[in-house]
C-alpha cells in the first residue's frame, strides 16, 4: 500500500514538470508584452525596459525557466505583479475556497448521481429511466455560466432564498482560520450562524458545478448496476432470499460504482475548469477567480502557480480514486 | 405415508420473447418424499434451471406459470406473494446451492457478511443476536469442513479454492435450517476428486440433518452415487421417474435408455442420440421426444398418459395401459 502510494506520487512529478514547461512556453508565445502591461499605458520605452530587466523578461526562455525552477525548489513561487504579494500567499487564501466549493460539488454529484443512476437501472426502460436519461443529457449539455445566472435570477433575485454571491455575508467576519474551509472552521469555532451563512452561499455555486457531474455519475452508475445485475452472484443472492432493496443498495451497488468512481477522478479536471467561470459569476474568491485575474493581467508567476496547484490537486484526486478502488474491491487492494 | 415435502404436478412455464412465447416447461411432475434425495436428470436446455427457478419463485419477469401445481409442505407456492417467498421460502425453508462456486459469491464482500445476510430478517430459534448467528455460522463451516472457520468469515471469496467455495455455499444453504435443499448441478464446475468429496458431504449432511434434496444434474454417474430417486426430463416434460437403481438397471422410456447409453461409464459403444433437443418455441406435438425416438408410433403425437408401476412412473405410449 505504502509502496503503491510512493510509486504513484513519484510518477506525478514528470507530469507536473511537463505541465510547467507547457504553460511556461505558451505564456511566452502569446503576442503580448508583460513588461508593457505592468508599466502601464503612460510608461516610456525606457521604463518598460527597466521593468523587463527587473523581472528577468530580457533573458533567454530556457534561462528564465531554470531560474523559475530554482526559485520553486526553494519554495518561492515569486511575487504576483498584480497583487504585489507573494503568489504562495495568494494561493494559500484562494485554494481552500476552491477546495470547499469543488469538494461540495463532488459530494452533491455523488449523492444525487448514484441514487439516480441506480433507480434508472433498477427500473430500466421505464418512464422513470427515460426521464432520468433526459435529465442527464440536459445536465451534460447545459452551459455552467448560463445555469449560474438562471439560478441567481430565480433563487437570489426573484425568491430571495439564497445570497447572490460571495462566500459569506459582508456583515460577518470569517471564522478563525484553521483549515481555510469556512464550513469546517465555523463548526470548530462553534459558530453555527456562520456555518449556516457559509452553507447558503455555497449552495448555488456548488450545485452549478455539480450538475454535469450528477449527469456523468448517474450514467456510469446506471450502466454499472445494469451490468452487475446480470452477474451470477446476484441470481444467487436472489435465490437465497436477500431482501431486494438491500440486495440492490448494498450488494449490487458496491460492485457497480467502480466506473463511476473513476469518473469522479476525471470529472475533477472538468470541475476545476468550469470553476473558473462559476467562481467568477458567483464572486467566489477561489483559484478560478484568481486565475482569471492573473491571466487578464499577464501575471506570469500567478498563472504558473495556479497551473501547478491545479495539476497537483488533479494528481492527488486521482491517487485518492485509486485508493478508493482498493477500498471498494479487496482484490484491487491486494495488488497495491 | 407422510406427505411429500415438494410436489410438482403438470407444471407448464412459458417465456415470452421477441419471437413469441416458448413453453420451456410443458408437463413436469416431480415428487420429493421427506428425507429423500431426488435427482432431476436431463440434457442442457431441457428446462432444469427453469424448474428450479419456478420452485424458488425467481422466474424472470417475462416468464409465467401457465398451469400446474407447486406445493411445498402442503403450501401452494403459487399463491404466495413475492415478499412471502423472499422471506419464508427462499434461503430459509428451501436452501439453495448454485452451480458455479466461482461466480456465485459476491467478490467484494466478506464471506461472513454474505452468510449473515442470508439469515437477516428471518426468525431462527435461539439465534437472535448477531453473535449467536456468528457462532451458528462457525458451527456450519465446521460441518462443511472449512479449516479455521472463524477466520474464514473474515475472508473474501477469491481467497478460497473452488471446492472450499462450494462448501461455503453449502453452509449458506444450511444457514436458516431449511427443510429442503435445492442444488443446481453443484459439482459441474469442480474437478473430479473435489466433486466426489462434495457429493459425500451433501449425502452426509442430508442424512444427519433429516433434510430432503432436489438435485439437478445431467450426469447419471453423479445421480447413481447420490440420489435415492430419479426424475428424467426431456424438453420440459417429465418422461420417467422412480428409484435410482431400478431406473438405471431397467429404464422404461426410450429416452432414458438412450441417455444412460450416452454415459461413458456405462456405454459399451458410446452412442449419441440422433437429432437435437427441439426448440421450446415450436415443439413437436405430444411426446416431445418422438421425432428422435427409435420406437415411435403413430399415437406419439398425442401426450402419453403416465403409467404407474409401484414407485415408478413412465410417460410413454409403449407402457400405456392398453
Amino acid at each position: 500500500m505504502l509502496r503503491f502510494l510512493v510509486r504513484r506520487s513519484l510518477l506525478v512529478l514528470p507530469s507536473l514538470l511537463g505541465l510547467l514547461v507547457l504553460t511556461f512556453v505558451l505564456m511566452r508565445v502569446v503576442p503580448s508584452d508583460p513588461a508593457a502591461a505592468l508599466a502601464g499605458e503612460t510608461a516610456s520605452a525606457q521604463q518598460i525596459e527597466q521593468i523587463r530587466v527587473k523581472y528577468g523578461f530580457d533573458r533567454p526562455l530556457p534561462e528564465q525557466f531554470v531560474i523559475y525552477l530554482g526559485q520553486m525548489a526553494r519554495g518561492d513561487l515569486g511575487i504576483s505583479v498584480f497583487s504585489n504579494r507573494p503568489v504562495a500567499q495568494d494561493i494559500g487564501y484562494a485554494l481552500p475556497a476552491t477546495i470547499e466549493l469543488t469538494f461540495c460539488a463532488l459530494l452533491l454529484a455523488a449523492l444525487i448521481g448514484i441514487p439516480l443512476g441506480t433507480l434508472a437501472a433498477v427500473w430500466h426502460n421505464s418512464p422513470l429511466d427515460h426521464a432520468i436519461r433526459m435529465l442527464t443529457v440536459a445536465g451534460l449539455a447545459v452551459a455552467g455560466f448560463w445555469l449560474a445566472i438562471m439560478l441567481q435570477l430565480l433563487f437570489a433575485m426573484d425568491l430571495g432564498w439564497l445570497p447572490l454571491r460571495g462566500r459569506l455575508a459582508s456583515t460577518l467576519t470569517a471564522p478563525p482560520d484553521i483549515s481555510g474551509l469556512f464550513l469546517v472552521d465555523s463548526l470548530l469555532a462553534g459558530r453555527f450562524d456562520l456555518f449556516g451563512n457559509a452553507l447558503s452561499h455555497l449552495a448555488m455555486p456548488a450545485f452549478t458545478l455539480a450538475v454535469p457531474g450528477i449527469a456523468t455519475i448517474a450514467r456510469f452508475t446506471r450502466a454499472g448496476v445494469l451490468e452487475t445485475m446480470q452477474k451470477d452472484f446476484v441470481a444467487y443472492e436472489t435465490a437465497v432470499g436477500y431482501a431486494p432493496a438491500r440486495l440492490v443498495a448494498i450488494y449490487v451497488l458496491r460492485n457497480s460504482v467502480v466506473a463511476a468512481v473513476t469518473q469522479i477522478g476525471l470529472l475533477f479536471g472538468a470541475l476545476i475548469s468550469s470553476a473558473v467561470a462559476v467562481e467568477r459569476i458567483y464572486d467566489w474568491p477561489g483559484i478560478g477567480s484568481y486565475a482569471v485575474t492573473a491571466i487578464l493581467n499577464l501575471d506570469y508567476n500567478a498563472i504558473l502557480a495556479v497551473t501547478l496547484t491545479v495539476g497537483i490537486i488533479y494528481a492527488v484526486v486521482n491517487i485518492l480514486v485509486d485508493l478508493a478502488h482498493g477500498l471498494i474491491d479487496p482484490r484491487v487492494a491486494e495488488q497495491m | 405415508m407422510s406427505q411429500p415435502i415438494l410436489t410438482v404436478e403438470g407444471l407448464r412455464v412459458s417465456i415470452r420473447g421477441d419471437e413469441g412465447a416458448a413453453q420451456v416447461l410443458d408437463a413436469i411432475d416431480l415428487t420429493i418424499p421427506r428425507g429423500r434425495i431426488v435427482g432431476v436428470v436431463g440434457e442442457s436446455g431441457c428446462g432444469k434451471s427453469t424448474l428450479i427457478r419456478a420452485v424458488l419463485g425467481i422466474l424472470p419477469a417475462n416468464a409465467a406459470i401457465e398451469r400446474g401445481t407447486l406445493s411445498f409442505e402442503g403450501r401452494d407456492l403459487r399463491a404466495l406473494s413475492g415478499a412471502e417467498l423472499s422471506r419464508d421460502i427462499r434461503g430459509s425453508a428451501i436452501g439453495f446451492i448454485p452451480q458455479d462456486p466461482f461466480l456465485a459469491l459476491n467478490p467484494v464482500f466478506k464471506i461472513g457478511t454474505q452468510l449473515l445476510e442470508i439469515m437477516r430478517g428471518r426468525t431462527l430459534a435461539g439465534l437472535e443476536s448477531e453473535s449467536d448467528k456468528r457462532t451458528h455460522l462457525i458451527g456450519l463451516l465446521r460441518a462443511v469442513q472449512i479449516p479455521d472457520p472463524a477466520d474464514a468469515l473474515e475472508r473474501y471469496p477469491h481467497q478460497f479454492s473452488g471446492g472450499q467455495r462450494q462448501r461455503l455455499l453449502i453452509a449458506g444453504a444450511l444457514a436458516c435450517r431449511p427443510r429442503l435443499l435445492v442444488a443446481d448441478e453443484p459439482t459441474t464446475a469442480l474437478d473430479v476428486t473435489t466433486q466426489m468429496q462434495i457429493l459425500d458431504l451433501l449425502k452426509r449432511l442430508v442424512a444427519e440433518r433429516a433434510l430432503s434434496m432436489l438435485f439437478v444434474t445431467h450426469d447419471f454417474g453423479v445421480v447413481a452415487q447420490l440420489c435415492d430417486e430419479i426424475s428424467v426430463i426431456y424438453a420440459g416434460q417429465t418422461v420417467e421417474s422412480g428409484p435410482t437403481a431400478a431406473i438405471l438397471d431397467r429404464p422404461h422410456h426410450p429416452y432414458t435408455r438412450l441417455l444412460i447409453g450416452c454415459h461413458p461409464d456405462r456405454a459399451e459403444d458410446l452412442v449419441g442420440i440422433p437429432g437435437a433437443v427441439p426448440s421450446p418455441r415450436d415443439p413437436p406435438p405430444g411426446c416431445r421426444f418422438h421425432p428422435r425416438c427409435p420406437e415411435r408410433r403413430a399415437e406419439c403425437t398425442r401426450l402419453p398418459p403416465t403409467a404407474a408401476d409401484g414407485a415408478r412412473r413412465v410417460a410413454c405410449w409403449l407402457h400405456a395401459a392398453s
